[in-house]
């Protein structure tokens, strides 16, 4: 088997293993993401009232939900990444860099590990899905498997590659939280596009976790509320940006770990 | 003549916050040599070893393994390099095997050949019955010798080791050392030693001793220590900076002040005791006599105590 293989395999399952051990992540799994949905859903269910639907009454919860879905990706995949900042300070992540293996299987393990564990958290969610919409098919699973894992990919490679260039998790927190709410508030996750004020458009489809968002809602639903784009282009742009980001991680890591002179 | 395991030429290493790191060193090490660097922290150690190790690359100078650049071959030299770096680099979650069978991986190594590659380093690092547990869980020595398990696993001609003792207990240390001399010996791996401990670096066949980023001497440890003498003279003293001077003008020999003496290198340090009494006595609290140590030839080459993490430097005083 080649080296870089072996790599990414050993990567993803160092992730895997990790995260199995760490009682409070897996107990977060499901609980997380149920309690942001619920006291989100019901706290905004009266006030909520969806414009022109073309499904007819769609409540907040339900409407809510593919945001969630979309929210436990974001986090999930990125927050994956925050051992890099501890582990460039510590031996580990400097024998990595010295062994003789590529950095681009580097790049691709991490992502791959952080990519499974958001997927999987988000089609553990995805179950409730029957009790609160319309059902699942078959086809709608695989493509809301397929969003997941461009999400997943997408945001653990942003997220590696900022890592690489921060010194403390307080700084990757900081940053992390500069872009993650912004992009999930203006995903339409929390609010339809139709809604939003005339300069929050244009952002909103500047957004890529818009298509991620509304793609979501495309496997959820035959015919899904407030999305912005087909399937087709949804799923185009999820993927577009999960390859730009692991080219933007993959060159970050190509970078020398000490700035000399 | 083989090529040597490391050839360093002319290498200077500024990080871009302008700390000079190395200032033109130049330092060959023979392959199969337990070979020492010497130095206080911040002497320039470890970023000698991140140039070996093709984490950094000089700014100035150049830098092989085995012949290949560290710059411009950095694969050919990973390959043969192994390092056990000053910071722990094993997982803590992840059981001893574990961590070894993922550091086999980025090397190429799996199947058989990996569990008897991993079986085999256990058992040189007297870790067999501990290796299903996870890291968190094992002492400090321990968890030292399971790293150098993992600097050995893909069976690499040099092993770079950066203060590997760190944070040892000195039972921990011995049994350390103890595992580093038999692999030397079975396995003849060429084995580069960073420490800031005398007893340590007399362990090695030969040492180099960096100070402020600077090679200032280099040699086998016994030979390091005749050139100082037989025996030199060391004073306490209150006020060594004044002392120091005047026992060189009445005294002659190579005189250094530093913080709480004054370490005086003369041919008849030992018959130096009785005049020495006689002028300074007043100046003097106690005067020992006694071999040259490691330390002492730090000491006296660098102008600086080995254990003063770049504090005051001291003048020198030749006659």
């Amino acid at each position: 088997m080649p080296t870089a293989l072996l790599t990414i395999t050993a990567l993803c399952r160092r992730e895997i293993l990790k995260f199995v051990r760490d009682r409070s992540r897996v107990a977060g799994v499901l609980v997380q993401p149920l309690a942001f949905w619920l006291l989100l859903g019901l706290g905004f269910q009266g006030a909520f009232q969806m414009p022109d639907s073309p499904v007819g009454a769609v409540g907040y919860v339900e409407f809510l939900f593919p945001g969630i879905l979309a929210l436990v990706l974001l986090f999930t995949a990125i927050f994956s990444t925050i051992s890099i900042v501890e582990e460039r300070a510590s031996g580990f992540l400097q024998t990595v860099l010295i062994a003789p293996t590529s950095r681009t299987a580097i790049v691709l393990g991490n992502a791959l590990g952080g990519t499974l564990l958001a997927s999987v958290q988000a089609l553990l969610f995805v179950a409730v899905w029957p009790w609160v919409g319309p059902g699942l098919t078959v086809g709608g699973v695989l493509y809301v498997t397929a969003i997941c894992l461009g999400v997943g990919i997408g945001f653990t490679a942003l997220g590696s590659a900022i890592a690489w260039r921060t010194d403390t998790t307080r700084g990757f927190h900081a940053i992390m939280n500069l872009f993650l709410l912004p992009l999930w508030f203006l995903s339409s996750a929390m609010f339809p596009l139709d809604s939003a004020a005339p300069g929050l458009r244009e952002l909103m489809y500047a957004n890529p976790v818009s298509y991620a968002v509304s793609g979501l809602r495309h496997g959820l639903y035959p015919d899904p509320p407030a999305v912005l784009a087909d399937p087709a282009l949804c799923m185009a742009i999820t993927w577009g940006f999960a390859a730009v980001m692991v080219g933007i991680a993959v060159w970050s890591v190509h970078r020398p770990l000490y700035q000399t002179a | 003549m083989s090529v040597p395991a490391i050839h360093v030429d002319n290498v200077s290493l500024r990080y871009n916050n302008a700390q000079q790191a190395l200032q033109r060193v130049h330092l060959s090490v023979p392959q199969g040599a337990l070979f020492g660097l010497l130095g206080p922290n911040g002497s320039g150690k470890t970023s000698l070893f991140r140039i070996l190790a093709t984490l950094v690359t000089p700014t100035e100078g150049t830098a092989t393994v085995f012949g290949a650049s560290t710059e411009t071959e950095a694969a050919a030299v990973r390959q043969r390099i192994g390092v056990v770096f000053q910071s722990p680099a094993l997982d803590d979650t992840l059981t001893i095997r574990e961590n070894l069978a993922f550091q086999g991986a980025l090397y190429g190594l799996h199947g058989a050949a990996l569990r008897n590659r991993i079986d085999t380093v256990l058992q040189h690092v007297d870790l067999a019955d501990r290796a299903h547990d996870a890291v968190d869980t094992l002492s400090g020595g321990l968890a030292r010798r399971a790293d150098l398990a993992r600097g050995l696993l893909h069976q690499p001609d040099l092993l770079l080791l950066d203060e590997p003792t760190a944070g040892l207990d000195p039972m921990a240390r011995r049994s350390f050392w103890e595992t580093v001399s038999t692999l030397q010996a079975t396995e003849g791996t060429t084995m580069v030693v960073a420490t800031h401990l005398m007893d340590e670096a007399e362990r090695c066949d030969a040492v180099a001793i960096l100070s402020e980023g600077e090679l200032v001497v280099e040699g086998q440890p016994a030979t390091l220590r005749a050139a100082l003498g037989d025996e030199m003279l060391w004073l306490a003293t209150n006020a060594p900076h004044d002392l120091a001077p005047d026992v060189n003008a009445r005294f002659g020999g190579t005189v250094h002040a530093f913080d709480q003496g004054v370490q005086l290198l003369h041919d008849d340090a030992a018959q130096l005791v009785g005049p020495l009494y006689t002028a300074f006595g007043d100046r003097i609290q106690s005067a020992t006599v006694r071999p040259p140590t490691l330390e002492d030839v730090f000491m006296a080459h660098a102008g600086t105590r080995l254990d003063a993490d770049r504090a005051s430097l001291a003048p020198a005083y030749s006659a």
